[in-house]
């Protein structure tokens, strides 16, 4: 059995703050396998996206530093990497959708360009304009020639972000991370975006690793479902069997938040509380001030991530 | 883009009207006469007189200021009164050395300040990153004067390095702009450092990262085009003070350039020399801002094609 695409185990990142370094996650594992589609969901402030960045260690170091774990991407230590490995595998294996394409495209060129380094970087040969016109084609971009000669701020956010795409998808990834690729536009855009990425993954068989807050979002486009909270996955499913039966009570919380057509007679539920910053962890199990379900024992022992093969949760009581 | 630049030009004449005015007055307000100044201690009374009446010296304040003016309105900077010299044509030939002085310190400080402001924005707190700052802060306390002095006397005088004096070449001017740029240098090195910084922290440098650029393609492809976008800006500001250096820089190394001429006709109470030479710095001053707002268009697409976006 080959190495898995993106094999992410206990992994352990820290900041530097002034009181010293702080933990943003706590022993966190993941696998991604080609052409597989894993959604990494939680609220803001859980530790999805620096997870998602330390891949292609794009974190800035200092102030971050991987504390332990290891990060292995089509079997290379990535922690390990020279600046070159580390280059030919930005792009080259994994590529990225940032969260708002307004501010992730470089304001002073043209988008053409923005793409075309792209693909001079990874596949020189075919780095053409012609190349640049069929990825704007193949993301949806309408008159692509001429979009090609636009500057970013003259394009909508949902085009913006469908250039982002055929920047990402011009080295020819096998994995595609996709940071809350459409937090930052409109609803309708947002389904357009969707609808884009689970189109793309059908034709190109890559994998894609897609983080978000929304649960709302996953179900018809990621395979399995990883749920974070304060720095740990909390619970690791199937997409269908974790919307079906949800286990962590973070997870069920989260998909009370969920807005759904036709389901206007239940109360939409906010989970009370916040997520603990970073270095205010609570000891034992870090969702009890906010669990509805919580014990007096669940303040003591942390709970461990207990598995039956096919899925995992960080909640002994969950069956009760 | 027409109209926007119809605007630029009116103002411009308004700045240069406002400095025509004031520099005027201020020059009416130094004692002594001009009259005499103009033939000598030793005239007679009958000369003097006929000097007054020649350059209306005896007219209240206010119509001498509006013959001026009325005869800048016809294009005439008028002449000399100690040399008889058109102001003009002394201006034309003072402008090349001043102008080549001042291109050549601009080039010496950004080329200088460029690669400083990025390894300080890149090895931030790094050795080279404070002493750049000690450096910075410490030039940027020292009077141009005394500054060319000090080069003059060690580098030229006493080490021999470069002629001391005169212009007769480019050799002459390596030193004098040395001494502009030495001024200004920290202050760049510093104004790109900040700016590196907050480009270096903004999410397209990551996009760019993430693409699988090194990270000198990311920093200077990506990033130092972004950071020199405001830096424009205050360089076309800066233009005043590079004016105001040159005219000490230009008077310790006896370069015959604008500054020069403007210390020399002040202290000759030359009052149509002293009027050009203040009214051309300004025109350059207004001048160079026109070029920097073009400049600005060609480097920031968001402000070219007029669109909503607001510079990083």
């Amino acid at each position: 059995m080959s190495d898995p695409l993106l094999a992410i185990r206990n992994l352990c990142l820290e900041f530097r703050a002034a009181e010293g370094w702080v933990r943003v996650v706590d022993g966190v594992s993941l696998t991604v396998r080609e052409g597989e589609t894993l959604a990494l969901v939680g609220e803001s402030g859980c530790g999805k996206s620096v997870t998602a960045l330390s891949i292609a260690r794009l974190l800035p170091s200092p102030p971050s530093r991987i504390a332990g774990g290891e990060i292995r991407v089509a079997g290379q230590d990535v922690a390990a990497m020279s600046s070159a490995g580390l280059r030919s595998i930005r792009g080259g294996v994994v590529s990225y959708v940032f969260q708002e394409p307004g501010a992730s495209l470089n304001p002073v060129f043209r988008v053409g360009r923005q793409i075309r380094e792209s693909l001079q970087l990874h596949r020189p040969d075919r780095a053409t304009d012609d190349e640049v016109v069929r990825l704007l084609k193949l993301v949806g971009i309408p008159a692509p020639e001429t979009r090609a000669r636009d500057y970013p701020h003259q394009l909508s956010g949902g085009m913006q972000q469908r250039v982002m795409i055929a920047m990402a998808l011009a080295s020819e990834p096998r994995l595609l991370v996709a940071d809350e690729p459409t937090t930052a536009l409109d609803v309708t855009i947002q389904a357009q975006i969707l609808d884009l990425l689970r189109d793309l993954k059908r034709r190109l068989g890559m994998a894609v690793l897609i983080i978000t807050h929304n649960l709302g979002i996953v179900g018809d486009l990621a395979d399995r479902v990883a749920v974070m909270y304060a720095g740990q996955v909390v619970e690791e499913a199937p997409a269908a069997e974790l919307l079906r039966t949800p286990r962590h009570p973070y997870t069920r919380a989260l998909m009370q938040s969920v807005p759904e057509l036709g389901r206007a007679s239940e109360r939409l539920r906010a989970i009370p509380g916040a997520v603990p910053a970073p270095g205010r962890w609570p000891s034992g199990c870090r969702f009890t001030p906010r669990c509805p379900v919580a014990r007096a024992e669940c303040s003591g022992n942390p709970p461990s991530l207990d598995t039956d093969g096919l899925r995992s949760v960080r909640c002994p009581y969950w069956n009760s | 883009m027409l109209t926007r630049f119809a605007n630029r030009l009116f103002w411009s004449l308004v700045t240069l009207l406002g400095t025509a005015v004031l520099t005027f007055l201020l020059i009416n307000l130094v004692p002594g006469d001009v009259a005499r100044v103009i033939a000598g201690p030793k005239a007679s009374p009958e000369v003097i007189q006929q000097i007054h009446v020649r350059y209306h010296l005896d007219d209240p304040l206010w119509k001498r200021l509006g013959y001026y003016l009325a005869q800048l309105a016809r294009g005439d900077l008028g002449q000399s009164f100690v040399t008889e010299q058109p102001v003009a044509e002394a201006l034309r030939i003072r402008f090349p050395c001043t102008a080549a002085l001042a291109l050549l310190a601009i080039a010496f400080w950004m080329l200088a300040a460029i690669p400083l402001g990025v390894l300080t924005a890149r090895f931030r707190g790094s050795w080279l990153d404070r002493a750049v700052l000690v450096a910075a802060t410490l030039t940027l306390s020292l009077p141009a004067f005394w500054l060319a002095r000090m080069m003059q006397y060690g580098i030229s005088y006493k080490l021999g390095w470069f002629p001391v004096a005169g212009f007769r070449g480019f050799r002459h001017l390596l030193l004098p702009a040395a001494t502009l740029a030495l001024l200004a240098v920290g202050y760049y090195a510093r104004l790109i450092h900040t700016q590196m910084v907050e480009v270096m922290d903004s999410p397209y440098l990551r996009t760019a990262r993430a693409k699988g650029l090194s990270e000198t393609a990311v920093l200077l492809r990506h990033g130092l085009r972004n950071a020199l976008i405001p830096v424009v800006t205050i360089l076309g500001m800066d233009v005043a003070f590079l004016m105001g250096g040159v005219l000490f820089v230009e008077n310790v190394f006896a370069l015959p350039g604008i500054g020069m001429l403007a210390v020399q006709s002040v202290f000759n109470l030359d009052v149509p020399m002293i009027m050009g030479t203040v009214l051309f710095s300004a025109a350059l001053v207004v001048a160079a801002n026109l070029v920097v707002d073009l400049l600005y268009r060609w480097m920031d697409p968001r402000i070219r094609s007029g669109g909503t976006g607001t510079p990083a």
